[in-house]
């Protein structure tokens, strides 16, 4: 088969390997139609994710067709599914409380260890996504195996498109989980830093969760204005001093929950940033977390800090004191996807997200190593990519082109 | 700037052993004894003896019963079989390093059925080894803990125990890892593998 591979930072290929075979008896194999490159994978794209090794499958966030199923399946062949990007068993104490993301058992022994050094805990697994989370080949790929078929596999119907459900398995539940995270109260003022696919999700969870009004804070155009079509308020911080304006919207107090949907490469011409740029280039630092500190310094004192957004190890500068003395309290961590699938596939069919218009392109598989860089350079024009093996070489649809279709 | 991390580091690291230097001068008379398992006491950085639970999330006496002889092989990634000698004594066939082979001849000594079971390798064992497997109620219907505690003396003295480690067949890390695929044997049904296409 045809399938995207990581062969270094900043290189990608699109290569013939094998298909994959059923191993266990929960496993399922899926033909792939629609598969979205992540803001996650340009942390792979730029060498940040440790543990990848050249020749790795890539991609977690997919779709498609049931083709072959273990003796253990509930599957049926010919279904369409969505895939969460988690692995999990579905029956370990972690996926008992819905902790899917923390499944015990999906990463293998061989990898868990390297984790479990870094982590403290081994971490779980995850398609296409390092060794550390399991060395599991990703879906960018015309087929892909599916281990425990019987916990993730959200099954679609048939009147349902693809690009409607796609973000089902990792930025629409990841969007989602960082609002529920954010504990939204009435009358509550949520910020948040980010206007990717994960800050654009959160923008419309957290108004669905009952936010009295949503600031979110980018520098790409077009990224802000699919923020205020979606109902937030927005600030460029090239613009603004973002605190100082955080703190004139909010009457000086600050607002109630702050939301970090960057992570770990920050942009932003300011003095720690550009030392954390200096920092991450000499290997002396994997983050640079510049919108989390800004994000902990204008939350107001005793809200809440949300943290989506992907760090990997260990952060400089980082104001500790001030989520201290501020009383904030922090939730985090990847998401546990299977958990909120069948909730938000109800809303996707009620008309409450709008989960397509910030796909921005689709292309052929094969032209997955342009589409990375251009996912990478032109993040003004490029908000979201779907790529599509059933598309030819070199066929691009473009977001006008989509909306007249 | 780089220079100047590397200093900031080496201080960093004066002053974390300069408090623990401190912190160790302590009347050991006075110390409080601690609730740890002793297995985890005094440990030594070349370990030939050491312990690691898991939590698996089923009844003790599922668990107690799955670890038999015949199903060694089902989540014992080294073991080639396992044998019954007699009366509580089986002859284990491992692989090792360079393609070798090692054989255990292990007698049980004691079973407190559903709780522990104890092992002593005979004299003609390659390698001489012991321990115990402990089973024992998580909290709250939690499930079970399962501890492993082997000792063992390396074949080959340290240059043995290196060369195994890097071949990854190193006692306690192949125990731990088959301890894993125990747990995920008897909670999933299955053993857990990444095995999937590469560009490799």
């Amino acid at each position: 088969m045809r399938a995207v591979t990581w062969q270094g930072r900043h290189k990608i290929s699109v290569d013939t390997v094998p298909d994959p075979k059923i191993v266990n008896p929960r496993d399922a194999i899926l033909k792939v139609t629609s598969t979205a490159i992540c803001g996650s994978d340009l942390h792979l794209y730029d060498g940040y994710i440790p543990g990848m090794r050249a020749g790795d499958v890539v991609g977690h966030e997919f779709m498609g067709e049931v083709v072959e199923i273990g003796a253990e399946s509930p599957l049926s062949i010919g279904q369409r599914v969505v895939v969460p990007f988690t692995i999990s068993c579905g029956n370990c104490f972690f996926c008992e409380k819905q902790q899917f993301s923390a499944c015990d058992n999906a990463n293998p022994s061989e990898t868990r260890d390297a984790s479990e050094m870094m982590m403290g805990h081994a971490m779980g697994g995850a398609f296409g996504y390092a060794h550390l989370t399991g060395g599991y080949a990703g879906g960018q790929a015309e087929y892909v195996r599916v281990p425990y078929s019987d916990v993730g596999p959200v099954v679609i119907p048939s009147e349902m498109p693809d690009d409607d459900v796609l973000f089902l398995s990792d930025i629409l539940p990841t969007g989602w989980q960082a609002a529920v995270n954010a504990d939204i109260e009435r009358g509550d003022t949520v910020a948040i830093w980010g206007c990717g696919p994960v800050g654009l999700f959160a923008i419309q969870s957290a108004l669905l969760l009952g936010a009295e009004r949503v600031i979110a804070i980018d520098h790409f155009p077009s990224r802000l204005k699919l923020a205020r079509d979606m109902g937030a308020q927005i600030l460029d911080y090239t613009q603004v001093d973002v605190r100082e304006a955080l703190d004139e919207m909010t009457g000086g107090i600050g607002p109630d929950a702050c939301i970090d949907c960057v992570g770990m490469e920050s942009h932003g011409f300011t003095l720690d940033n550009v030392l954390d740029q200096v920092k991450a280039q000499l290997m002396l630092t994997t983050e640079r977390p510049h919108a989390l500190r800004q994000a902990i310094l204008a939350c107001r004192k005793g809200g809440r800090l949300s943290i989506p957004g992907v760090y990997g190890g260990f952060a400089d500068k980082f104001p500790l004191g001030q989520l201290m003395e501020k009383g904030l309290t922090v939730k985090s961590g990847q998401t546990h996807v299977q958990k909120y699938t069948d909730e938000l596939l109800d809303m996707i069919r009620e008309g409450k997200f709008d989960t397509t218009s910030l796909i921005s392109h689709h292309a052929s598989l094969e032209d997955a190593a342009d589409m990375y860089r251009n996912w990478h350079d032109r993040q003004d024009e490029y908000t979201k990519i779907v790529l599509k093996p059933a598309l030819a070489r070199g066929v691009v649809q473009t977001r006008d082109q989509l909306a007249m279709a | 700037m780089t220079a100047a991390a590397i200093g900031v580091v080496a201080t960093g690291a004066a002053i974390a052993v300069g408090i623990r230097k401190f912190s160790d001068t302590g009347d050991a008379t006075s110390r409080i004894s601690t609730d740890a398992p002793h297995w985890v006491l005094h440990k030594p950085s070349q370990r030939t003896m050491f312990g690691k639970s898991v939590l698996i999330n089923r009844p003790r006496q599922e668990v107690f019963d799955a670890w038999r002889v015949d199903r060694f092989a089902e989540f014992m990634e080294n073991v080639v079989s396992v044998e019954i000698e007699g009366a509580d004594v089986a002859r284990w066939h491992i692989k090792a390093p360079a393609g070798r082979e090692v054989t255990l001849i292990n007698r049980i000594t004691k079973t407190d059925p559903g709780k522990a079971i104890f092992w002593q390798s005979d004299p003609s064992s390659d390698i001489a080894n012991s321990g115990e497997v402990r089973f024992s109620d998580a909290p709250a219907g939690r499930g079970t803990y399962v501890t492993l505690i082997l000792a063992y003396s390396p074949p080959g003295g340290e240059l043995g125990r290196l060369a195994a480690k890097l071949f990854q067949r190193e006692p306690e890390i192949q125990a731990r890892r088959d301890l894993y695929r125990f747990k995920q044997l008897l909670e999933t049904g299955e053993v857990t593998t990444n095995a999937s296409p590469s560009g490799r």
